[in-house]
């Protein structure tokens, strides 16, 4: 298998860079001399055990945090929490037209611009539906349009599939990648799921335990939609397994 | 499961009153000590004029101070939760504020701002802006910490995340706050008015035991029972309409 041999999109520039990177809280050092690169348009799945600190990577690239050492630089992100997050008090159109809002349009402009992409992504008719009224995947749906909506040529994602039953996983996970493949971003998705990642990612970055650092990198080069049942999935996930220190 | 929460405080009501009549009538106290629910919802019929006058003022009151103290205390509870200067400077002399003696406090607040409507207010405010503070502060406060990550990184100003995420995140503590300083707003007022009145429910307690018109008396505390319990009951329809999106309190008050 050559799957190594295939480089990424050497061209395109580069959206995110994460060069050196220290970080601590207290005694604890969560990240030490991480780097990390995404290119434009290039969804890059950062998988590591528990507590090795992707939501601190996340954060970083967002600029929610600065780093004790080392540098980060790229096109401004936007953050994706775990959970859905949605307001209860808004509609779920409102919801995704939300970094409209912010951005200074007024409710009506917000909702006339949100409006075409709601329906495209498959949520047409809900659009005043409260967030309590929609099920797990149409909440994660529409957080997922907001931060599209954002206009941000970075995503930054944070297990975006974790709350969700299996079912519902996959559904959501081939629903963004029709979504991003309408509105290509750069992505940067953090997730504990190897084989989420090996069936989303450009390339899969996989972080050791605390501290984390880059044990491994791979990247996918596989035609999409993949499944996860794909001989090459299943042999690119066996080596981030292993990668990660699990034995087979 | 809606009736039975009528019907089972009606229920208890009735036995209660259908006791007190049994035992005004039949024990050993003297009607004009203790008067039968009968005499007293007869008092209610006979003096309404003098009631509903007197209603009106301690109503008047009891509204207005708890406008003040919403006022006052959505303002604290805002200014204290943008400032950690005021939230360390202001927050103990407001807990402090409630440890005063409003008993005392009345007379001296009365012989300050005279008998008109400034010292009733001050008095209704001063006990009710504090729930209406603790709560909407608390409310304030507990926002997702990762809901003001999300707006930062759309570069959302301080104002808005204010506006499109405190603001109506807060408004259920605010009624809830609120509710409880209804409950607590008429007993404000009747105790300024005893402090130093012309008239108001208050007023009226205060002249009925003297002139020995107990079922008065009593009948003057029905209505402030009832006024409370209107004021409760209105917030809880105005919480159903302004947050329909909160499950909790529709479950509480369903």
């Amino acid at each position: 298998m050559d799957i190594t041999l295939q480089a990424p999109l050497v061209s395109a520039p580069t959206s995110v860079e994460v060069r050196g990177v220290i970080r601590r809280f207290g005694a604890v050092t969560a990240l030490e001399d991480l780097t990390l690169q995404a290119l434009e348009h290039e969804v890059v799945c950062v998988v590591g055990p528990s507590g090795c600190g992707k939501s601190t990577l996340l954060e970083l690239v967002c600029g929610l945090q600065a780093p004790d050492a080392g540098s980060v630089s790229g096109a401004p992100a936007v953050y994706m929490p775990q959970r859905d997050l949605l307001f209860p008090w808004l509609t779920a159109l409102d919801n995704a037209a939300l970094p409209l809002r912010v951005a200074g349009a007024s409710r009506a402009a917000a909702r006339a611009q949100a409006h075409p992409l709601f329906a495209e992504l498959g949520l047409d008719g809900f659009e005043r539906a409260r967030p309590e009224a929609l099920s797990g995947g149409m909440r994660q749906r529409v957080a997922f349009l907001r931060t599209l909506l954002s206009g941000k040529p970075v995503l930054a994602l944070d297990e975006p599939f974790a709350a969700l039953d299996a079912l519902t996983r996959v559904e959501v996970q081939r629903w963004l990648e029709e979504a991003l493949a309408r509105t290509p971003r750069t992505v940067v998705l953090v997730t504990h799921d190897v084989e989420e990642a090996v069936v989303l990612g450009d390339r899969v970055v996989v972080l050791s335990p605390r501290p984390g650092r880059v044990v491994a990198e791979l990247p996918v080069g596989l035609p999409r939609p993949r499944r996860r049942t794909d001989a090459d999935v299943v042999a690119l996930r066996e080596r981030a397994l292993a990668a990660l220190g699990v034995p087979a | 499961m809606k009736a039975r929460t009528i019907l089972l405080p009606a229920l208890l009501l009735l036995v209660l009153l259908g006791a007190w009549e049994l035992y005004a009538r039949l024990g050993p106290l003297d009607p004009l000590i203790l008067p039968a629910p009968d005499q007293i919802a007869s008092s209610l019929w006979h003096d309404r004029g003098l009631l509903w006058d007197n209603l009106a003022v301690t109503g008047r009151e009891v509204l207005l101070g708890i406008l003040v103290a919403v006022v006052a205390g959505v303002g604290c509870a805002i200014a204290i939760h943008l400032s950690a200067t005021l939230r360390r400077g202001v927050y103990p002399l407001l807990v402090a504020s409630q440890t005063l003696p409003i008993v005392i406090i009345a007379p001296l607040l009365v012989a300050w701002f005279g008998y008109d409507l400034a010292p009733k207010l001050a008095i209704v405010a001063l006990i009710c802006f504090f729930p209406v503070t603790v709560t909407t502060l608390d409310a304030l406060a507990s926002v997702d910490p990762d809901a003001i990550k999300l707006l930062r990184t759309l570069d959302a100003s301080r104002w808005q995340v204010f506006r499109h995420l405190e603001a109506p995140a807060a408004l259920p503590g605010l009624l809830s706050g609120a509710k409880i300083a209804v409950a607590v707003a008429v007993i404000g007022a009747v105790l300024a008015e005893q402090a130093g009145s012309s008239d108001g429910l208050g007023h009226l307690l205060l002249q009925a035991i003297p002139q020995l018109e107990t079922p008065r008396a009593y009948a003057a505390v029905v209505l402030l029972s009832a006024l409370a319990l209107l004021l409760f009951g209105a917030l809880t329809l105005a919480e159903r309409l302004a947050v329909p999106w909160a499950p909790r309190t529709k479950r509480r008050n369903a």
